[in-house]
């Protein structure tokens, strides 16, 4: 389970996260919708432990990790799979070497084995034969496959996923949101996906969380948040100019 | 208004040079510190050392060739003909301890350095740093230190050979084109160039290579800001690390015996 208890970030004097708080418990994948520039993102490197916060709590299972630091942090992040906005691939390795990067360092298992993971990881999000590709012969939906694959190479417990459907066609979009949903049924991980794609953050929630202003301001199933009485979340699913957000 | 200006640049200065201060020592700390990233530490001995050969062997050719036309004019002149074969001592000496490992750091910060910071700073701007770190590699452990430990053991390397060169070079300026006595030029060099000499130039090029690769690295890891960000890492890097060569080498010269 995670749980985030009283989260504070700043960047110099501009407070990003001002006081979030937030349970997903086991094998539930949990949508936090936003601005852009609402801190989502934050949100998602504070929890893998990329940034630190500088207040507040990162409970994991029970722990708090936000104050742990080098080995320690990295022992935590191996319960973490990452899929980033652009997929961050290496562009200096294969689509194999970018699978198995995780492999050869979170686990024991011999080159044939990391092989036989690479080539299934690659098959579960649809990609196969491609191992030897580098990443710029991919295109935009095949990238943030590969960064799929590699972030479920290892076996984690929780998938962050940044703006899935960000930068690619709405029929890829689809596909990738079919993949999450997919690896939740298949590998039952707990989800955390960030998107400000109202069409994703329906298709994927079991419950939506909406950062405004530093807070979470709205919290619930997607039908709930469709009802939402609040006028900023009325405002931002439907996507309207007119209304009491105004800092676009 | 202009002390609130010249307080927060000083302020500027100090946290940069704080925050380099904390990269080389953790840098520092985690190079004792297993597992060690082997394959990129050699990737980077070939980049830094073989890749860098050519043009570190064309600055030191030239170097020994304009040191060894100016101090024969410097003897012919002033002390007379025939006092030229006396050069050889001087031209070794000018360029074991001083000349090459400066040519040596700034043509390596030039061409190591500045890639150091575009290639870090393009993997910071896409994520792959977080990547790293996501995935189970510490970034300093996977980037800094390779490349510091790299650098720290090429640039005596290249320094040594570029030491060579330009002391054949200086030679050949001055027995084959202007016919000095080689057997006198040979004798007087041997004579007075010390193995310290030598040894002192090898120590502040291991000191220079620290310098390019944190600086480097710094850099890159603090790019920010797309194509621009990382252009201006690239640029700061270099200039950053030739101004501090220039710096620390006075100090090592003054405070090195002998």
């Amino acid at each position: 389970m995670i749980g985030i208890v009283d989260l504070h970030k700043s960047f110099g004097s501009k407070k990003v996260l001002n006081g979030v708080n937030l349970e997903i418990p086991k094998g539930e994948t949990m949508v936090v919708i936003g601005q852009s520039g609402s801190g989502k993102s934050v949100l998602l490197k504070l929890l893998i432990g990329v940034m630190t916060p500088d207040r507040g709590e990162i409970r994991i299972d029970g722990m708090n990790v936000a104050p742990l630091c080098g080995e320690e942090r990295l022992r935590v992040t191996r319960k973490f799979g990452m899929l980033f906005q652009a997929a961050a691939l290496f562009d200096s390795m294969t689509v194999a070497q970018n699978v198995a990067f995780g492999l050869k360092r979170y686990t024991d298992l011999g080159p044939d084995e990391i092989a036989g993971r690479v080539a299934d990881s690659l098959a579960k999000v649809g990609l196969r034969g491609i191992e030897r590709l580098m990443p710029h012969e991919l295109s935009g939906g095949m990238k943030k496959r590969v960064g799929l694959a590699r972030a479920i190479a290892y076996g984690p417990e929780i998938i962050l996923y940044d703006e899935p459907s960000t930068g690619i066609d709405p029929i890829r979009a689809d596909a990738i949101n079919e993949l999450i949903v997919l690896l939740k049924k298949e590998m039952n991980v707990t989800s955390v996906v960030i998107t400000h794609d109202m069409v994703s953050a329906t298709k994927v929630a079991d419950r939506m969380a909406m950062l405004y202003e530093g807070r979470i301001i709205a919290l619930g199933t997607p039908e709930e948040i469709k009802n939402s009485a609040d006028p900023i979340v009325q405002q931002f699913i439907h996507g309207r100019a007119e209304g009491p957000i105004k800092n676009w | 208004m202009s002390r609130d200006r010249n307080g927060s640049l000083l302020a500027g200065f100090f946290r940069q040079m704080g925050e380099v201060w904390i990269l080389f020592a953790e840098t520092f700390r985690n190079l004792f510190r297993k597992p060690w990233e082997r394959k990129n530490f050699l990737q980077q001995l070939e980049e830094i050392g073989a890749r860098t050969l050519p043009v570190v062997s064309l600055t030191a050719a030239f170097g020994g060739l304009v040191f060894g036309l100016q101090t024969y004019v410097g003897f012919h002149r002033y002390v007379g003909q025939g006092s030229e074969a006396y050069g050889g001592p001087i031209i070794s000496l000018g360029l074991t301890k001083e000349l090459i490992p400066i040519l040596v750091g700034l043509m390596v910060a030039g061409r190591v350095g500045s890639s150091m910071a575009a290639e870090i700073g393009t993997m910071r701007i896409t994520e792959q740093v977080d990547a790293l770190f996501t995935l189970g590699a510490d970034p300093n452990r996977y980037l800094v230190v390779p490349r510091t430990a790299a650098a720290f053991l090429m640039l005596p390397c290249l320094t040594l050979f570029g030491d060579i060169i330009g002391i054949i070079c200086g030679m050949f300026y001055n027995v084959t084109i202007m016919g000095v006595n080689g057997k006198v030029y040979l004798r007087n060099t041997l004579l007075y160039l010390q193995f310290w000499d030598v040894v002192s130039g090898l120590i502040k090029a291991a000191v220079f290579g620290i310098i390019i690769a944190v600086i480097g690295c710094w850099q890159g890891l603090k790019a920010e800001g797309g194509a621009e960000g990382v252009g201006r890492a690239t640029t700061r890097a270099v200039v950053i690390a030739s101004i501090c060569i220039l710096i620390v080498n006075f100090f090592i010269s003054k405070f090195l015996p002998g």
